[in-house]
């Protein structure tokens, strides 16, 4: 039982890694139509940038609170101007063509970031510095949480709230849904969608930067390729919740976490080998778009941001 | 105007060519000049502390050599290749560096897979290879012309299991591999094997991949069946991380591992996490002999780091090779390989190492615990039929029983 329960949290703990991940690809999605394959690496450099940041300001010495926490809202800030960048001059320009010439602009982008980094840092793992004095809490029997898990779930649920809080309770929340619902109609009404869309970018790219953030905490090596399967396995999480729809983010991220760690720890006991826990995402996605294309819930919602 | 432009670019190609050409064919095969040893690692990838380790050990030795006057008054020069840790890469580099550079002998590489896609093109092509490092046995079956200076994983696999059995009194192991990497797939046969011969029991074996972001799936499985010792055979940047996570899940046994381990990284990803875990090496640091303590001091001088076993092993490889052209009186690469096969008791920084029949060096291992940054010498291991020699052998003060195993301290952990 205690086996169980533990691998329900280390499911969770990924799975909500990949909702904060997830949430980013299903906005640009239900503004733009566009499937912005460079997402995962904006969580890579959100990861990266909290690195730089931690040694630059000296945070990297010892564990503090403080530290932690300007690390993680100056790693978001950063990837929010980089998510608006990447926005502003490559896929602006190219909004007007057809679908298809945005979404190769979406994976040209996301080679050049992946080979920039690696041209200017080298391929080679880096270790990000512990911000956070690790410990562990026994729940019950066996089952442990460690500090850095409960971080991550704590510092997702919050930034979903705030999101659910912007999309639905401010203005510009209000002008996000109008330009998801009709673009052309939303700019006929006076609402500066350039500017929508930017702010849009900049919400994703923030969220995944924080995911960046968090998951070096729980597993401390990154290097400049870590976005690409952590990215497509949040691709594969928006689509299952049904993609443009935010809580369907969140549920398909944490299902694809709870059923990769399962593969690994009960896949063995049915003959599974732990090494298709990468498998188990794509098998998933392909069943999703054979039986209900739409996704888990993404028929029944109307909004969609 | 575009038809010039191709006819300049094949232009600049044929000169490319030709100069490449050129460079190279002066040093081939000849008893006069410069002699060109070809080194290719990961010097930018997943494992490349190792790469920069083997480098830095090689180039000190190859500075050393010249400095004395050479080899026969031939100097060496080594041309070094990045192969980024990915054995196709490793391929194209060996290639590159036998076709173009036109090397006398190739030194690399530290990880088993990477050195089995290199060699079969130094066999092809007749020039020796030493590996500094790789320990599966595979990679000197390519061919005749592959060497190494370390020991194999049959005799690592059973040093860590013969440890964990009589040493920590270990009754259950259970394993974390690495999925796709022949050492630690070897190194997991091996320990299976011995473990299981000693008496003990594997209760779980789990597997990951290189590149895998969490690890809590399998160690949650591990836990569930209490082993007394885990035994991951992997690579420092993985290893670092397992580390990390089995403690968050409150997982206080010991960790095993092999030489894969023995790098700086392993302690800024793993941390206090790795206190009390312990590995099979090559040699240790703290070894008083005075050919290591000297060696230690001068890497110290040169690079301003402490040498870890793979730093050793690169030196090591190099002067077995200098010693054996000076044998051989040549480059050429049949004469040089015969040179290499009968090196006989060479004092190395990392043993005695002797080139048995299978081109491997037969060589003991230590056992190191880990502890605050530090590899403390727990024992030394010898293989079966080799005497501990005081003379040479690391030894730990007066203990120097004639046992197979000499303990030198009781583990505080078990």
């Amino acid at each position: 039982m205690d086996t169980f329960v533990q691998q329900l949290i280390n499911g969770l703990t990924i799975g909500a890694i990949y909702a904060l991940i997830a949430l980013g690809y299903t906005m640009v999605y239900g503004i733009l139509r566009l499937i912005n394959f460079a997402h995962g690496d904006i969580y890579m450099v959100g990861a990266f940038v909290g690195y730089f940041l931690a040694f630059q300001l000296g945070f990297a010495s010892g564990p503090t609170l403080f530290g932690l926490v300007i690390v993680l809202i100056g790693s978001m800030i950063v990837s929010a101007i980089v998510g608006m960048a990447i926005e502003r001059f490559a896929y602006r320009p190219v909004r007007r063509y057809a679908r298809m010439t945005t979404l190769i602009t979406a994976i040209g982008v996301s080679l050049l970031i992946e080979n920039l980094f690696v041209a200017r840092l080298g391929a080679a793992p880096r270790a990000f510095p512990q911000l956070l004095q690790e410990r562990s809490y026994t729940l019950f029997g066996n089952a442990a949480i460690s500090k850095s898990q409960l971080l991550i779930f704590g510092v997702s649920v919050l930034l979903m709230l705030l999101l659910q809080w912007i999309i639905f309770k401010t203005k510009i929340g209000t002008a996000m849904r109008a330009v998801s619902f009709n673009l052309n109609s939303a700019k006929l009404m006076g609402i500066n969608t350039d500017a929508i869309i930017s702010f849009t970018f900049a919400l994703g790219s923030a969220l995944a930067a924080a995911g960046g953030v968090l998951t070096a905490q729980y597993n401390p090596q990154i290097d400049p390729l870590m976005g690409i399967i952590t990215g497509l396995k949040a691709f594969v999480a928006a689509v299952l919740g049904g993609i443009g729809n935010i809580p369907g983010a969140v549920l398909g991220g944490l299902l694809i976490g709870i059923a990769e760690t399962f593969v690994v720890g009960y896949g063995q006991n049915v003959g599974v080998p732990t090494t298709f826990r990468d498998a188990v995402a794509f098998a998933i996605l392909i069943l999703v778009l054979l039986f209900r294309p739409t996704g888990l819930l993404g028929a029944t919602v109307q909004e969609k941001v | 105007m575009k038809r010039i432009l191709v006819a300049l670019l094949l232009l600049t190609t044929l000169v490319f060519a030709l100069a490449c050409e050129r460079r190279g064919g002066s040093a081939a095969g000849s008893t006069s000049g410069t002699i060109v040893v070809g080194y290719y690692g990961d010097l930018t990838g997943r494992t490349s502390n190792f790469g920069q380790s083997t480098k830095n050990g090689v180039l000190m030795a190859a500075d050393e050599i010249n400095k004395a006057g050479g080899i026969n008054g031939r100097q060496v020069q080594i041309i070094s290749e990045d192969d980024e840790g990915r054995p196709e890469k490793a391929a194209t580099v060996a290639t590159k560096l036998i076709d173009q550079d036109r090397i006398v002998a190739l030194l690399g590489e530290v990880a088993s897979g990477n050195s089995l896609a290199a060699a079969p093109k130094a066999q092809a092509a007749h020039i020796p290879m030493i590996s500094p490092s790789s320990t599966n046995p595979a990679v000197t079956q390519v061919g005749d012309y592959i060497f190494r200076v370390c020991f194999i994983d049959p005799f690592q696999g059973e040093v860590m299991a013969k440890f964990a059995f009589n040493t920590l009194k270990a009754k259950k192991a259970a394993i974390m591999l690495d999925f796709n990497s022949p050492y630690s797939r070897g190194l997991t046969d091996f320990f299976e094997a011995a473990f299981k011969k000693f008496g003990g029991q594997i209760v779980n074996k789990q597997s990951y991949t290189q590149g895998d972001r969490d690890y809590k799936g399998q160690l949650t499985a591990i836990r569930s069946d209490s082993p007394d010792v885990i035994y991951v055979p992997g690579y420092y940047g993985e290893v670092g991380v397992i580390a990390k996570q089995a403690k968050q899940l409150g997982i206080n046994v010991p960790l095993l591992g092999g030489d894969g381990w023995d790098a700086t990284q392993l302690w800024d990803l793993g941390g206090d996490s790795l206190n009390g875990d312990f590995i099979s090496n090559h040699y240790s640091v703290d070894d008083p002999s005075p050919s290591i303590q000297k060696f230690v001091a001068d890497y110290k001088g040169r690079y301003d780091r402490v040498p870890d076993a793979l730093a050793a092993l690169g030196y090591d490889a190099m002067r077995v090779l200098a010693d054996s052209i000076k044998r051989a009186g040549t480059t050429e690469g049949p004469k040089l390989r015969d040179a290499i096969a009968q090196t006989k008791n060479f004092g190395g920084v990392t043993g005695t190492i002797s080139i048995d029949a299978q081109r491997n060096a037969i060589k003991p291992a230590v056992v190191l615990k880990l502890q605050d940054r530090k590899y403390i010498y727990q024992e030394t291991i010898y293989p079966e039929g080799m005497r501990p020699n005081t003379s040479s052998a690391p030894s730990n003060g007066s203990d120097t029983s004639s046992a197979a195993t000499q303990p030198a301290s009781k583990s505080a952990n078990p």
